[in-house]
């Protein structure tokens, strides 16, 4: 193990756990075909209407936090330099 | 058994007092003894007041049960046994005494039948909590305590006065449901609004909800997993209480789902990002409590039971992993799986549960709020929720483990942590699958009567794809969500900067006028003493010296005069 690197770290692994990702993903939209989801509301009742919502609103959020971040984020040390300084003053 | 004649929080309360003169031995049997006769106490309090006292004028109810406050005190008792059996060992004893005191205030909170016991029990938890927090010895933690001390005290103060108004107006002590009287517009309506004030702060609730992961991830590896279960869930207790069915909270609830979203992803710090994830999820329960109908209500209690053993879970395995590598910073971690596989394994659990996942806990009591919703046909509430859930997994279900355990390879190779803390998470992990596999076990204690069936083919199929295509997002835009050495502005700024900025602002203007005004006056003062000098000095005309002679001419002239006005 110390010689050679974990599994999950071997670049060979990297495409197979892609396609047991996707395997995964297709089988949760698959599985539609044998338990049915009717939806609650009359327009959510489509096929794999659920998978898109979670896919486009997790884009959604991760673009906003994104945006946001441009006017919060700050230096990790942002609040820390001033409380030094202030100590430094008195 | 309506024998019980002693508050059960003071168990521990008491414990925490007298832990420091015990020995090793002692303290580990006091720790995770104490809530277990805790656990006993809480099942033994009957419904109705249980223990009641005269003060002044009132009957105050020290301990009153009910079914909900019995499935409150029991998830607290669990949770000071696992927290005290991870913390042992590692924290210092003023930490271990801290946590006591402040569980056991908690519960004496969720035991307390009347408004003053609810309010000393509510302020000795803020005590506690800070000592908790004070307990990691750093200076960060100090002054975070400071700040975190502030905030509470404000909140004690809002409720002491919407306690002394509703008190005032309707002249009860007792506490109960006061929804109605939000809109009633007297002064009852005054101290009702006030009271919602004080518990929503502690909730996390905006504007004030950045105190959460301001101070919590100061605390110690441990201490953190004490916080995470009280404060917050102590005042879901009491909204649900008090306020089930304010509409208000429904919105208030939805901002608090969604700010930690997107404060998490933006995060980089591994405990703070659980820390916005609390917001989160008690932003569920909030939401749930202002829909207010009996599956909501559930829904909110039943998500608070479960959030308290996932989130600790979680932060058992943060705090496992800054207790053997001393670092917080995703982007100083990754690659941990390979060498601490049991701490990636029970922090994986605890992901799954926070985001619902089928058979772990989150997924059985999360969705009976969303559920409510749709009962109570409030579309937009239930695809907010629904948005909501999948993004649980993407700041929180993935983005933790990704970054601690998996990612980019830091070459740290820390063992796993001590017995106790394995123990710990273990047991919680354990928790977890039985609470999601064995639903009916949760159900049964509810305070309602449960009629939802959590496991259907719809049900699993819809969750599934909704939270396997967020986790898909997850890895697309995984460039965008880069870890940079960044913390995010809050609305603590206002106080953080914006407040110390204009106090010496202030400070300088009154410094300024000060100086000037002295100036002026000392200028004043200066030229009033040299005209006196000039006129009145050793070298002015009045002290100028005289000849004999003209001293003589003088006296003569005076004389003459003297005789003139004689003979006049």
């Amino acid at each position: 193990m110390n010689d050679q690197r974990h599994w999950l770290y071997r670049p060979e692994n990297t495409r197979k756990l892609w396609r047991w990702g996707f395997g995964i993903l297709s089988a949760s939209v698959l599985a539609q075909l044998v338990f049915a989801v009717h939806g609650h509301f009359g327009f959510d009742g489509w096929f794999g209407f659920n998978a898109v919502y979670g896919f486009l609103t997790c884009m959604t959020m991760v673009l906003f936090a994104k945006l946001l971040g441009t006017f919060v984020k700050r230096d990790d040390t942002y609040y820390q330099d001033r409380a030094d300084d202030r100590r430094g003053e008195r | 058994m309506s024998g019980l004649a002693f508050p059960p929080g003071l168990i521990l309360l008491l414990g925490g007092i007298v832990l420091p003169f015990f020995g090793p031995t002692g303290r580990r049997i006091v720790v995770l003894g104490l809530p277990l006769v805790t656990l006993w106490a809480v099942w033994s309090v009957p419904d109705g007041p249980a223990v009641t006292a005269r003060l002044l004028e009132y009957e105050v109810v020290l301990v009153e049960g009910d079914r909900l406050s019995r499935l409150f005190g029991t998830i607290f008792a669990i949770m000071s046994a696992a927290g005290g059996l991870f913390a042992l060992g590692n924290a210092r004893t003023i930490e271990l005494c801290a946590s006591l005191v402040y569980a056991g205030a908690a519960i004496g909170v969720i035991f307390a039948g009347d408004l003053l016991t609810l309010f000393v029990f509510w302020e000795l938890m803020a005590v506690g909590s800070t000592l908790v927090l004070w307990s990691a010895g750093t200076v960060a933690a100090y002054r975070a305590s400071m700040r975190y001390l502030s905030i509470h005290l404000l909140g004690g103060l809002v409720l002491m006065a919407g306690i002394a108004a509703w008190v005032a107006s309707t002249g009860g002590i007792e506490f109960g449901r006061m929804t109605e009287a939000l809109s009633d517009g007297g002064l009852n309506s005054a101290g009702a609004w006030l009271i919602l004030a004080g518990f929503l702060l502690n909730a996390g609730a905006p504007p004030l909800s950045a105190w959460l992961p301001d101070a919590y991830p100061e605390a110690s590896p441990s201490g953190m997993v004490t916080l995470s279960a009280f404060t917050t869930k102590t005042a879901v207790y009491v909204l649900i209480v008090g306020f089930a069915g304010t509409q208000l909270l429904v919105w208030l609830g939805l901002y608090m789902v969604f700010y930690g979203i997107v404060y998490a992803l933006l995060e980089n710090d591994m405990r703070r990002i659980l820390a916005y994830s609390i917001v989160n999820q008690v932003g569920f329960m909030v939401t749930g409590i202002g829909i207010g109908t009996a599956m909501a209500v559930n829904g909110s209690a039943a998500h608070a039971f479960t959030h308290i053993i996932y989130k600790a879970l979680l932060l058992m395995s943060a705090g496992a992993v800054l207790h053997m590598t001393g670092r917080r910073k995703c982007s100083d971690l990754g690659g941990l799986i390979q060498t601490m596989p049991l701490t990636a394994t029970c922090g994986i659990v605890g992901a799954l549960a926070i985001s619902s996942f089928p058979l772990t806990s989150g997924f059985i009591s999360k969705s009976m709020i969303p559920q409510a919703a749709l009962d109570g046909h409030l579309t937009f509430v239930w695809f907010a929720l629904a948005a909501a859930s999948a993004g649980v997994f993407l700041h929180a279900g993935i983005k933790f483990p990704w970054f601690v355990f998996f990612q980019k390879d830091s070459g740290l190779r820390p063992p796993e942590p001590p017995m106790g803390m394995r123990v710990a998470m273990v047991i919680f992990a354990a928790l977890c699958i039985i609470l999601g596999v064995a639903p009916g076990l949760l159900y049964e204690i509810l305070s309602e009567p449960v009629d939802y069936v959590p496991y259907t083919g719809e049900h699993v199929v819809a969750q599934l794809q909704l939270l396997l295509f967020s986790g898909l997002a997850f890895f697309i835009m995984l460039p965008m969500l880069k870890r940079t050495l960044t913390i995010s502005l809050d609305w603590d700024w206002f106080y953080r900067r914006l407040g110390p900025t204009l106090v010496k602002s202030l400070g300088d203007v009154i410094l300024s006028a000060d100086r000037t005004f002295r100036a002026v006056f000392l200028g004043l003062l200066r030229r009033g003493l040299e005209g006196a000098k000039t006129h009145y000095g050793p070298e002015s005309v009045a002290a100028r010296s005289w000849t004999t002679a003209g001293m003589v001419l003088c006296a003569v002239a005076a004389l003459g005069l003297y005789l003139i006005f004689l003979y006049w």
